[in-house]
């Protein structure tokens, strides 16, 4: 089976799903130089070049993409979840967000 | 990759361009008319026309004057006539542009109004297109290239697949001593250690971290909610999510360069490498800003699909959005989406960037040139007086 999400770094959270995804799909992902993550399952539907959590996170974790903090999560996210704006807000301009 | 065949027309001042026009630049808004006028009558001149240039002031000022200064320099113009109100803006303006020795001339309309202007500047117009349209490309280096990079209606795909391509051609480029801009002061936040530690060295990375807080210092002092600003709503569309995320994609366009300048907005780089130009992350002002510091031709990685374009250098378009290629695919000029399927390597997504980059070079129209994108857009810093 093809990939169907790739990860930047080895270590990420998310990985960015390269079609639509419908919940209950099994997602093969995989790392920008080929290696293999593993399959995970969608926790709901995930449109292309949206991230997909490879893992469960509880709120307040900061998010891992390209093996740096790209955010911090406001709520509890399930592995295979959507992983966006509803769960995620940024650190380094905290101000203009919770209005 | 150096076996590319490149021409191009080369200046007065030994500079080389891609295009060959003959620029109409008006010095303020109310000038349009005449430009437009001058224009209309003569074949192979383009107008410049803006919304600016009356009661500016200070570092405002400055910026339009280097703007249509840098603009008329650009190799891309063999020839400009300047029109403006009163004669000693618009003299100032013709003589920035008369020192990198290309025919230039200029005309003010107050004693004169606009229909002799026209006439004046027209036959001038006119002398100038003949003489520009015996011009003759020659074969060029790649080194002699001076380009830019900025990328537009950003989603994941950038961070993944377009910018990395652009990352490995100022590879490429740079080696053959190329001359690169990039910048986007605000869209790097997150990301901006990974330029700063970039930079050759300890005074050019001082230089670049106050240019950078500068500006954060500007977006936070005006106390507005960024939320929907950066990322762009259209950001969001595409996956990102944080500002972070887009900057971390947006500085994979570096490659693994070294930054030797940080450049003021629409200055010149002063020797070859890699250069940040401290510049708005909106398309059309960055573009316009690159053109007048001298690239003549523009990467524009996208996403959701920006379709900008620029009256005097071609801009590329280069995607790896599945999407966005097929329901867009006449803004589209490089498609690298073989990326994301692991079925093409940087290398090859590289090569065949540089290959329409060749073909742009040699007079291919982009896609944005045939569709008439011609967003000359000049940086406004503040309010008139």
């Amino acid at each position: 089976m093809a990939h169907g999400a790739l990860m930047h770094e080895s270590d990420d959270d998310v990985a960015v799903v390269i079609q639509d995804v419908t919940t209950g799909d099994s997602v093969k992902v995989v790392t920008l130089d080929g290696k293999e993550f593993g399959e995970v399952k969608a926790a709901e539907n995930i449109p292309l070049g949206h991230k997909i959590a490879l893992r469960g996170m509880d709120e307040g974790k900061k998010l891992i993409k390209y093996n740096r903090v790209i955010g911090l999560t406001t709520k509890k996210i399930v592995l295979g979840a959507h992983v966006h704006t509803q769960n995620v807000r940024s650190i380094r301009w905290e101000y203009s967000v919770n209005e | 990759m150096n076996n590319l065949k490149l021409t191009g027309y080369r200046r007065e001042n030994g500079r080389v361009g891609v295009r060959n026009y003959v620029l109409i630049i008006p010095v303020d808004d109310i000038s349009n008319a005449a430009v437009e006028g001058v224009a209309s009558l003569i074949r192979g001149t383009y107008p410049l026309t803006h919304p600016y240039g009356r009661l500016q002031f200070g570092d405002d000022l400055d910026l339009t004057f280097d703007t249509l200064i840098g603009t008329g320099r650009n190799p891309n113009i063999a020839a400009a006539v300047v029109v403006g109100i009163e004669p000693k803006w618009t003299e100032r303006i013709a003589a920035g542009i008369a020192e990198t020795g290309k025919p230039v001339s200029s005309f003010s309309i107050e004693r004169y109004g606009d229909l002799k202007t026209i006439e004046m500047a027209a036959r001038k117009a006119m002398e100038f297109s003949q003489w520009a349209s015996e011009l003759q490309r020659e074969p060029i280096e790649l080194g002699e290239l001076w380009v830019s990079a900025k990328c537009g209606e950003s989603d994941t795909t950038l961070g993944l697949a377009s910018n990395p391509t652009i990352g490995r051609v100022f590879e490429r480029m740079i080696e053959a001593g190329s001359t690169a801009i990039i910048g986007e002061t605000t869209e790097v936040t997150g990301a901006e250690d990974k330029i700063r530690d970039a930079c050759i060295n300890q005074e050019v990375a001082d230089e670049f971290m106050k240019t950078f807080q500068d500006y954060q210092d500007f977006v936070i002092g005006t106390g507005a909610n960024l939320l929907g600003s950066q990322p762009t709503e259209g950001n969001i569309r595409g996956g990102l999510t944080t500002i972070e995320e887009k900057a971390l994609g947006n500085v994979e366009k570096m490659g693994r360069n070294k930054m030797v300048s940080v450049l003021k907005p629409a200055e010149a780089p002063k020797e070859p490498g890699m250069h940040f130009m401290d510049s708005s992350s909106a398309a059309a002002e960055m573009v316009t800003l690159c053109a007048a510091g001298g690239a003549v031709l523009h990467f524009f990685t996208t996403g959701q699909g920006n379709i900008i374009g620029n009256p005097i250098i071609p801009v590329m378009k280069i995607s790896a959005n599945p999407l966005t290629i097929s329901t867009m695919s006449e803004h589209i000029d490089v498609d690298v989406s073989d990326i994301l399927r692991l079925e093409m390597n940087l290398d090859q997504a590289a090569d065949k960037t540089m290959e329409m980059m060749a073909r742009n070079v040699n007079g291919r129209l982009t896609a944005a040139e045939v569709l008439r994108h011609e967003e000359f857009v000049i940086t406004k810093l503040y309010r008139s007086a």
